[in-house]
């Protein structure tokens, strides 16, 4: 480590909401200790850094770059890249850059028919000249650049080459903590594995009681009481504890709240949607076809209730268009 | 117990202490009147008609049989000049109280009483007061709702005050032991006959007459000991009890509990047959609109030597039937989503059997609906034929309808198709040949044996021809009914063939199993059990102490449906993980490279 012997660390978010941001905050006063063995030198959230900065830094500058967001514009692509060159380790924070997360349920729809719902028909739109984003703009004083819009999200590790993946929706600060001890400790684990989460799944953590499932109705939440010692995915709330990996402390279903699914695959699962609608399948109790076709049918928002965090990184990837 | 010798009418007979003069003469089959005596109940002495003549120490004198107990080198005679005067004299009495109880008539001619002698008072009293009911009620079902009460002439027997009580149960015990028919039950008949069709069963009953071992258990909701058990939360302990007392083998036992028996087996032969289809489900038939629609499971109960009828095929008005209509298909080879779409392939021969035993036994004219006629076994043909030439009127076409018609009759309409007319008769008795189906819980059975069932319900076999008994889990076999309707030969062949594939298994000792199996990384494992209920062979089983999912090798067909499911990825088929199957796809993939000559 050069000059004081301290951290370079830099953090940067792409497409995300800013939840991961708030994530890092919400270590507190360990952020103080984060400050005595680390200098950020890039954290465009808190810190006054351009990227002009970030660009005159010698290639593996920082010893650690957070990145969360995915990838949704050519700029997140830029960043990503120069990232990489500038970071000795790159860690792909948060469900956004691991998996795509929200931003990545926009794989369903292309560029036009996203810009076309939100610029010309959506409810709010006020856009009587039809203007919708363009990548260059003549103005008197010369023609900018605005980044690019892509048809596709991208996951992180999908435009370049990451060292580490801390899930979720955003990542427990216990596990962010974990992770910057085992940083600065030089206590890593091989390249490319997933930090600061569990081998096993969210039903590893949960407190609820689990039994033989045989589910005759699904439920969505609102639709049901649910017996607060029972297993929700045997009471038909489809929950996706059983094909998330676990990390999170079940803090949803601590609540009654069904797991979403925000920590991704379990370690040997490709595809977390794919793996969670096997299961989903297989614990239907139907004596027809038909009654199984009609459970099934009950369930809305397929795509969006098993791939909710995971459609970019998943064998799906997108919708074809 | 000491043996002591007595002497009854002039014949030593050796015998037991502790009996009385009665009972020995029971033993013996010295008849001995009696009204007031009931083997399970306490002697009495109330009649007086067992009087014999007891001789003492050289002095004969009168005594009940009942009461006197049976002593070494008693001498009794039963039939002595005296001893009819006595008995004679009490019947006078016991006629002119009740002159017109049957039972009293007889035994009083038996003495030449034939008119009362003495002034009747009600010619319509029954009672006798022999205290037989009252000791029943009091010592036997303890409910204590029957009693005497006054003295002397006005002495009587009933409940407190007269008045009804909500302590009786019901039981019907004081009618049972009352001689003279002086109490009545007024039973509830619509309401029995509803319940059961064919009219009550004793409390205790051997559920299956054709069981080995032939053995009867007590219905404990009707047993009078368990109702005042249950009535009195338990403080009733020992009522009636009639049943133990008299079963010389000593088999009763009432503390019996259902047990639940845990048994390592190394086969297992699901047997567990088919049930009646519901006739109510198709409303053209009106089953259950009229007690003389019956299935064709109940008329072989009506026609059963040990029914309610005693094998009589009668009407529900108790008549024999002049016209007897047997419908074919109910329920069966029907598109009707009520009914089933297959052949229950029993019925063409029991319509035909039956159809014999109503002309054998009752003379009535029998007219079979037939669609055609599936005599295929053995012999069968023939007795087709043969029942044909008994006189019985084939009508062939489903029969369509059967209407009740005001006056109680049946009309049974249909199409016979060899006329090509419309047909109706009617008819006195109605019995429909039902189809038979799964039974309600084959589900469960399956779930639990990891068996799969064909899309009309019954258990799959796992080949239909090469092989009819075993199913897709190892060690499970299929008998009877459970794998689709059969007859008793049919049925009789395939357990057979079950039976010797388990001997065939048990005795080879060891098993050979494929090396493709499933196996659960506890490392993985989370413990959400999605996998343990989709396993076809039941291979799977949760292991409390180590909070992870188990994979049985020996078990295992290594079909994958587990791996498939396992939504945390823990569990691999052995020679099928994600790796090689993606080295495979990899492989298929690959764009030969071209070497240039």
């Amino acid at each position: 480590m050069p000059g004081n012997g301290k951290l370079k660390l830099g953090l940067y978010w792409a497409a995300s909401c800013g939840g991961c941001e708030i994530a890092v905050v919400e270590l507190r006063e360990k952020l103080l200790i984060v400050d005595q063995v680390a200098d950020i030198v890039f954290w465009p959230c808190a810190t006054d850094f351009k990227y002009k900065d970030v660009e005159a830094y010698p290639d593996g500058y920082m010893d650690v770059c957070l990145f969360n967001g995915a990838i949704r514009t050519s700029e997140n692509e830029h960043l990503a890249h120069l990232l990489r060159k500038k970071s000795k380790v790159l860690v792909a924070f948060g469900s956004c850059a691991y998996e795509g997360c929200i931003p990545g349920l926009a794989n369903l729809f292309d560029r036009e028919s996203i810009f076309r719902r939100v610029y010309l028909e959506s409810e709010s739109a006020d856009n009587p000249n039809k203007v919708v984003p363009q990548t260059a703009y003549h103005m008197p004083e010369g023609e900018i650049e605005i980044p690019k819009f892509y048809n596709t999200v991208k996951t992180l590790g999908q435009v370049t080459d990451v060292d580490y993946f801390l899930p979720g929706c955003p990542p427990q600060d216990p596990q962010i903590w974990a992770v910057i001890e085992a940083i600065v400790s030089g206590n890593l684990p091989p390249k490319g594995s997933v930090v600061g989460a569990n081998e096993k799944t969210v039903c590893d953590e949960c407190k609820h009681v689990r039994e033989e499932k045989k589910i005759k109705k699904f439920y969505r939440y609102h639709e049901i009481i649910a017996d607060s010692t029972r297993c929700l995915f045997d009471q038909g709330i489809i929950c996706a504890g059983p094909a998330t990996r676990g990390g999170c402390g079940a803090l949803c279903t601590k609540v009654d709240i069904p797991c979403r699914g925000c920590y991704g695959p379990p370690p040997n699962v490709v595809d977390q949607g794919a793996s969670l609608l096997a299961a989903v399948a297989s614990v239907v109790d139907a004596d027809t076809e038909e009654e199984a076709r009609r459970i099934v049918s009950e369930i809305p928002d397929p795509i969006g209730t098993f791939y909710r965090f995971s459609l970019p990184a998943s064998l799906l990837h997108r919708a074809r268009r | 117990m000491a043996k002591i010798t007595i002497t009854i009418d002039g014949k030593p007979i050796q015998t037991e202490e502790g009996q009385t003069i009665l009972e020995v003469c029971r033993k013996n089959n010295i008849y001995i009147p009696t009204l007031c005596y009931h083997p399970v109940l306490e002697p009495y002495g109330a009649c007086r008609l067992c009087t014999v003549e007891v001789t003492r120490h050289g002095w004969p004198s009168l005594h009940t049989a009942c009461t006197h107990p049976a002593w070494d080198g008693l001498v009794v005679r039963t039939n002595t000049a005296e001893v009819r005067a006595v008995r004679k004299t009490l019947m006078e009495l016991f006629l002119s109280r009740t002159p017109n109880v049957p039972l009293i008539q007889e035994m009083a001619a038996e003495y030449g009483v034939t008119e009362p002698s003495y002034p009747v008072e009600d010619p319509n009293e029954k009672c006798i007061l022999c205290g037989l009911c009252v000791r029943v009620c009091n010592d036997m079902v303890k409910a204590h709702v029957l009693n005497f009460s006054s003295r002397g002439v006005d002495r009587k027997v009933g409940p407190p005050f007269m008045e009804k009580t909500r302590e009786c149960i019901g039981c019907g015990a004081c009618t049972i032991v009352c001689p003279t028919g002086a109490i009545e039950i007024v039973l509830q008949k619509n309401a029995i006959y509803a319940a059961k069709p064919l009219g009550p069963t004793a409390a205790i009953y051997v559920p299956s007459l054709q069981a080995v071992p032939r053995v009867p258990v007590i219905d404990t909701d009707s047993c009078i000991r368990f109702r005042q058990r249950d009535r009195s939360n338990g403080e009733i302990e020992d009522a009636c009890g009639a049943c133990q007392m008299l079963c010389e083998a000593n088999a009763i036992d009432f503390t019996q509990q259902d047990e639940i028996l845990e048994l390592n087996v190394g086969a297992i032969v699901v047997a567990t047959g088919f049930q009646m289809w519901d006739s109510t489900k198709l409303s053209q038939y009106s089953y259950g609109k009229s007690p003389n629609i019956i299935t064709a499971l109940e008329f072989e109960r009506l026609s059963n030597a040990a029914g309610p009828t005693g094998g009589q095929i009668l009407t529900a008005d108790g008549v024999k039937p002049e016209r007897v209509a047997i419908i074919h298909c109910v329920g069966s080879r029907d598109k009707n989503p009520n009914a089933h779409e297959y052949c229950s392939r029993i019925c063409c021969m029991y319509s035909l059997k039956q159809a014999h035993l109503v002309r054998d036994k009752t003379h009535a004219e029998v007219y079979e609906f037939y669609m055609d006629m599936r005599a295929f076994g053995k012999g069968y043909e023939e007795f087709y034929e043969r029942v044909q030439e008994e006189g019985v009127v084939m009508v062939r076409g489903r029969g369509a309808e059967v209407q009740v018609l005001p006056s109680g009759k049946l009309r049974v309409t249909g199409e016979d198709a060899n006329l090509g007319k419309l047909v109706a008769v009617d008819v006195d008795m109605v019995v429909l040949s039902s189809a038979i189906e799964p039974p309600a819980d084959a589900q469960k059975i399956a779930q639990l044996f990891g068996l799969s069932r064909t899309p009309d319900g019954w258990f799959a076999e796992a080949h239909p021809k090469l092989k009819p008994v075993e199913t897709n889990t190892d060690g499970v076999f299929l008998a009877g009914a459970a794998q689709g309707p059969k007859d008793v030969p049919d049925t009789v062949a395939h357990a057979g063939a079950a039976a010797s594939m388990a001997v065939a298994l048990l005795n080879r000792g060891e098993v050979t199993i494929s090396p493709q199996v499933a196996v659960v990384d506890e490392k993985f494992c989370s413990a959400c059990k999605t996998c343990l209920n989709i396993c076809p062979y039941a291979a799977i089983s949760f292991i409390v102490e180590d909070n992870v999912a188990r994979v049985n090798e020996a078990l295992c067909k290594g079909c994958g449906t587990c791996v498939a499911t396992c939504p945390a990825g823990a569990i691999t088929g052995k020679h099928f993980t994600d790796d090689q199957i993606m080295a495979q796809i990899e492989g298929l993939f690959r764009v030969p490279e071209l070497v240039e000559a």
